[in-house]
This record gives C-alpha cells, structure tokens and sequence, in this order.
C-alpha cells in the first residue's frame, strides 16, 4: 500500500493540461525522484499532493486520506506529517534564520525554550549552518537559504518531505553533503522522500524509483538502473543531457519559422 | 457593439468574483480572531506597525488642519459677530467628519498601503504557500492579527487627530486671533454632545477601520504574485479605501445626523 | 527579546494616548461631565410657543448655566408647549414667581430659556411650575406685527 496514491490526475492551467492522466505511486520509506523538463508541472505535482492545488480530475490519496475531501482542520493535520521544501526557500524573512526554524515548532508544540533551542540547533548543525542562525534570511546566499529551508522541513519530524530541486544553487561539496543528509534521513528517519531534480546523477544515486514527466505523462518509470538502460530515445537523451533529441526545450505553439513568416504584428 | 457589452459582463462577473472572494477572506479571517486573545503578543506587534508608525504622521496632519480651520472658520463666523462661535465649529467639524475621515484616507495612504506591500510580498515570496504547507493558517496567523491591529488603531488615531485638532483650532483662534478662551471652550462643550458627536464619530472611525484594513489585506493577499502585481494592488488599496470611506461616510452621517 | 519590550512600551504609550485623547473629546470638547451632575431637580414650564427649542437646550439666569431642557411636550389640554427643565442641585434658591422667557442667542443663533427671579421667599422644589413664562419670538410674526402697525399708523 503506497503511501501516496495518485489516480488519472487530470489539471489544467487555462487550457493547457499540465497533467493528462497520471498515475503515480509513492511508496513508504523510499526516495521516489520525479524528474522532467522544465515547466512540466513538477512544482505544481507537489502543490497537489499538498493540498494547495485541487485536481479537475483523479485522486490523490495520502496514507489513505483522499486530501481533496479533507476538511480544512483534517487537512492541517495531514500537513503536519508532510514537510515541503519550496524551489525558493520561502523563509520567513522578518524572521532569523533561527526563528525560521524554531517558528514550526513554536506554533505547533508547547515545548519550553530551551528545548526548542537544542532542536533547532541540531537541526542547523545537521546543514551545516549552526553560526548562521542570527543572519536575516535577506543575508543568506540562495542555496544557505534552501539549506535552511530543509533545516525547518524537517523540524517537526514529519513522515514525508517533499524537496523541490533542494541542490539547485549547491557548490559541489555542499551538494554531496545535501544528497547524503536525503539518504542518510531516510534511512534513519524511516523518513519518505519525494525528490523533484534536474541533476540526474546525484537524483539516481540516491532515488529508489524515478517518475519521468513530460507534456502531462508519466514517459517512464522504474529503478535508476532500469532507467539507464532504458531504449527508449527520450529518456536517454534526458538521463545524459544531451541537447538534440525529442526532449522539448522549448513551451509548447506554433513552430519557430511560422512566427518568424506570420505577417501578424501583434498590437 | 457585442464585444463591449461583452467586455462589460466579464468585467461585472469578475468584480462580483472578487467580492465574493473578498467576504469570504473576511469570514476566514475572522475565524482567526478569538485564538489571537491567548496569544496578543502577535496583535501588539502589529499596532506597533500599524499603529504607532502612522501617529506621528496624524499628530502633524490633525495640527494642521485644526489651524486651517480655525483660520477660516473665523474668517467666515466674524462676518456674523460669532467669533465665540469658533470652538463649536472647529470641534463639531472635527468630531464629527474630519477626525474620522482624514485620518482614515491618512491612515489608507500610511498603513494599508504598507499592509498590502507586505502581504503581496510575502505571498510573491511564497511565505504564504510555505506556512500552508507547515500546516500553519496564513489567513488567521499572519493576516489576522494584522486585521485587529487596524481595528484597534483606526478609532485611537482618530481621536488623537480630533483631539489634536482641536487645540490646533484653539491655537489659532486664541492665540492668533485673539478669540476669548472661555467663550471658546464654554460653547464648545455646549454644542458638542458626547453621544451625538463624539460616540457617532468613533463609530465611524471604527467602521473606517475595518474597512480600510480589510481591503488592504485583501489586495494583498489577492495580488499577483509579481513585483508589477504587487504594485497595483497598493495602487487599489489607496484608491478602493478612499472610495469606500468617502462613500461610508456619506451613509453613516445621513444614519447619524439625518434625522437632526 | 529586548526590541519586543520596546515594542511593548510604544504600544502601550499609543494606546494610552488614543484613549487619553477620547477623554479629552468626552470631557473637554463635549459635554459629557454634565452627565456626571445629572441628578438634579426637575421644574415645568408652559409656553404658547417655543420656537426652536430643543431637548437639551441650555437653561441660564443671568447668564450663568443653571440647568438644560430635559423634556418638550404638548399639553393636551391648553395647546402649549409643556417643558420640563432640569435644573443643577447646587441651584437650590430660585424663587417660585421666577419667570422664564424663550431667548436667542445672537440674532441667528440658537435658542435658550432665561430665567429671571422673582421676590418670593419660596423656592422651586423638584415638580415645581414656574408659572410666568413668555413665548419664543418668532421672526415671522414680529416682522408682521410691526408691518401691520406701520400700515395702521399711516392710516391715521
Ligand atoms: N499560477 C500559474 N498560472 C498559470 N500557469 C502557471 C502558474 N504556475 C505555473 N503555471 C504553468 O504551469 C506549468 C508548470 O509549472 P511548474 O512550476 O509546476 O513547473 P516545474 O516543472 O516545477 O518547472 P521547473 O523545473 O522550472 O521548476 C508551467 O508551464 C507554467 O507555465
Ligand atoms: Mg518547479
């Protein structure tokens, strides 16, 4: 029993369908990556599994919970146990790195000060940014913010987190500690990771399923392994990063000579 | 001809889109009230920002325009040998429209626009989405203290403006223009009643407030997430509060005084 | 934790001066410390006419406030203008033959009720009648009065 079930996921922006029928299964305690070509809707994948977007068809159950028929308090409940790193940090940025970290817990627990001290210090000891903690998020770099942002995903010890692109802006070393820190979690945590990256190598290394999006569709899924192996054109191109192939690069219209030749001049 | 009647639907659906939209925010909002009496440190915070940073402002404006008034209300009363007259008119002025009505466009220009820059920054930032998704409720955490704060500050500010006012009227018109000091007090506090004038105008003032505040945090929290966005909703805010006050306004004396 | 107590103190300086200035609109700017010597006592008045009196209007002797209009009403029987006044207790010593008269203040201004003292050695207690009263003028009626005197004296 999958701990996120997603059934014929039907969502439009507009109408354009960023997901045409998809099905995904997330299973517990596993590192699942979900990867594809920019603007395929990975983001807004995890805005639904989080509740904040609805789907205009399909379900999308978690630990057995339909979360789009969830009240508004069983919903809050639910996201709890589900931490989310955001693309962009989304620290609070009146507050300290270390009221960033502590806020979580200082809203959802009544442990006394000295403990929130410890935890959130061993939190930030864990990413590396302990003496960080009186910087304003305004003086963070952008991958210290991410870092602080995991730092406070995990501060509540949910069941799941779902990390969008948590290496993005990483120096190598800082990468190769965030890749091991989302294994190590994991394992000891118990911990069920969903992982939204475009950096194919370090994602494989450490995912134990990998979803491939694109154009609203599940492309491929299966182990790294298989996937490396996989024959078809489009997930080679994707998993080497090479530039020709029929990955799309470019958002979806008419072809680059017809809007060259149309004599419209748009007003 | 079918396109601008078209346009015109789409526009009146959108508007009434957005006010719905808007009530609802309110009722949400409003949920978030009671919780905020156990934890008033996150209100304090607020009329720090809401409040206190606008006094100063309204401490200068209410001044002046109390002096304005005495000056030309002198000018006009000497006319009909009422200068003694000139304390009624300062206060009645100021109790009853100016207080409540300066200082809440002042306070539209002053607080709601900060409150609506601040809103739409923090949901351009995604700190809205992120405190959803650490189960914490933006609109009772972040947007209802705001809210209290504004209800709470609006009838003070005005009162510190009414108050200021009227000794900037004294001012003037005793010490300028040489009005006795007694006559001006005296009929002053003949002509002003308590009920009529003063406890009306807080009410409007309070009406003003939560008005005022209300569309601030609205705008902000229905802006497009972009800096141009953002900035068009602090636009909105300035314009739709100054509508809605000057329009309230209008309601509330013809409820208050109409029937003199 | 030292900037949040300053944020304390301000707010509280605020709050406190907002309703510091309330007070001062209660108190200073209007009237409501009468309300504070309300229980005074209450006399009654008929008039043929009050014009522009109002509940609340000031009552005065010679000058001084001594009371304000706590009721109007129409006799039933008389047709007139029964007014009931509620005078300051400090005023205890008003002679029960004072008369009171409807005055304006200025030629525009509001209207009051004046009362003028008698000679009796009696006081006015609480449901007292002050029974000399004269009407309000009534702008209308003077100017038509003094025209028609006009027009009568040309005659002769
Ligand atoms: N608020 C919005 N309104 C309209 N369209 C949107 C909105 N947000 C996203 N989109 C569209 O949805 C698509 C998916 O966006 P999403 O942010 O999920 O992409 P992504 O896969 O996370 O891309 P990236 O890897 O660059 O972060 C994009 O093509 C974008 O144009
Ligand atoms: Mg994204």
């Amino acid at each position: 029993m999958p701990l996120v079930k997603i059934r014929d996921l039907h969502f439009y922006r507009g109408d354009r369908a960023i997901f045409d029928g998809v099905n995904i299964d997330i299973h517990q305690g596993k590192i699942t990556a979900i990867m594809g070509p920019s603007g395929t809707g990975k983001t807004t994948l995890l805005r639904l599994i989080g509740g904040q977007l609805r789907p205009h068809r399909g379900t999308i159950e978690v630990d057995g919970q339909n979360v789009h028929k969830l009240s508004h308090t069983e919903l809050y409940e639910l996201r709890k146990r589900m931490g989310m790193l955001f693309q962009s940090g989304a620290l609070l940025t009146d507050l300290t790195v270390f009221d960033n970290v502590a806020f979580p817990l200082r809203e959802h627990t009544d442990l006394p000060e000295s403990m929130i001290r410890d935890l959130v210090l061993i939190k930030l000891q864990t990413v590396g940014l302990r003496c960080a903690r009186d910087l304003m998020p305004s003086e963070l770099s952008g991958g210290m913010a991410r870092r602080v942002a995991l730092a406070r995903a995990v501060t509540l010890d949910p069941m799941m987190i779902m990390y969008d692109e948590p290496f993005t802006g990483q120096d190598p070393i800082s990468m190769g500690t965030l890749v091991n820190l989302i294994h190590r979690m994991n394992e000891a945590m118990e911990l069920t990771s969903i992982v939204v990256s475009h950096d194919v190598a370090e994602t494989a290394e450490i995912a134990d399923y990998i979803y491939l999006l694109s154009e609203g569709k599940v492309i491929e899924e299966g182990s790294p392994v298989k996937l490396k192996r996989s024959s078809s054109q489009w997930v080679q191109q994707f998993m080497q990063g090479l530039p020709d192939g029929p990955v799309p690069f470019h958002y979806p219209g008419t072809g680059f000579s017809d809007d060259l030749l149309s004599p419209e001049v748009s007003a | 001809m079918m396109e601008t009647i078209r346009s015109l639907g789409i526009w009146g659906l959108n508007t009434f889109e957005r006010l719905g939209r808007g009530h609802l925010f309110l009722l949400h909002l409003l949920t978030g009230i009671p919780a905020l009496f156990f934890r008033f440190s996150l209100v304090i915070q607020q009329l720090y920002s809401v409040g206190v940073l606008s006094v100063f402002l309204i401490l200068i404006s209410g001044l002046f325009v109390g002096m304005v008034l005495g000056l030309q209300g002198y000018n006009t009363l000497v006319d009909f040998g009422a200068e003694e007259s000139l304390g009624v008119l300062v206060a009645l002025s100021l109790v009853r429209e100016l207080g409540p009505v300066v200082s809440a466009l002042l306070f539209a220009g002053r607080a709601g626009s900060a409150l609506t820059a601040e809103i739409g920054l923090m949901k351009s930032t995604e700190q809205l989405s992120g405190m959803e998704m650490m189960a914490i409720d933006p609109i009772r955490r972040v947007i209802a203290p705001r809210f209290l704060a504004g209800l709470i500050s609006m009838p003070l500010l005005a009162a510190i403006f009414s108050a200021v006012g009227v000794f900037g009227g004294f001012l003037v018109g005793h010490g300028l223009l040489g009005v006795d000091d007694g006559a001006f007090w005296s009929q002053m506090q003949v002509k002003t009643d308590w009920f009529d004038d003063v406890f009306n105008g807080v009410i409007k003032s309070m009406v003003f407030g939560f008005v005022v505040t209300w569309i601030a945090l609205f705008e902000g929290y229905d802006a497009i997430p972009t800096s141009e966005g953002v900035g068009r909703a602090t636009t909105r805010t300035v314009v739709h509060s100054a509508f809605a006050i000057l329009g309230l306004d209008f309601v509330l004396t013809a409820l208050m005084f109409g029937d003199e | 934790m030292m900037q949040d107590k300053n944020t304390e103190i301000t707010v509280g300086m605020f709050v406190a001066a907002g309703i510091a200035a309330l007070f001062v609109l209660a108190m200073k700017v209007s009237n409501l410390t009468e309300f504070t010597d309300e229980k005074g006592y209450q006399v009654i008045a008929e008039f043929e006419n009050i014009g522009g009196l109002k509940v609340r209007s000031p009552v005065t002797m010679a000058g001084v406030r001594v009371g304000r209009v706590a009721d109007i009403s129409l006799d039933p029987d008389s047709y007139n203008a029964k007014v009931t006044l509620n005078l300051y207790s400090k005023v205890d010593n008003i002679p029960t033959d004072t008369s009171a008269s409807i005055l304006t203040a200025g030629l525009l201004g509001e209207q009051y009720i004046g009362l003028e003292a008698g000679a009796e050695e009696e006081f006015l207690q609480d449901g007292g009648v002050i029974d000399l009263t004269q009407p309000a003028l009534v702008l209308e009626q003077v100017i038509g009065q003094f025209l028609f005197s006009k027009a009568e004296g040309e005659d002769k």
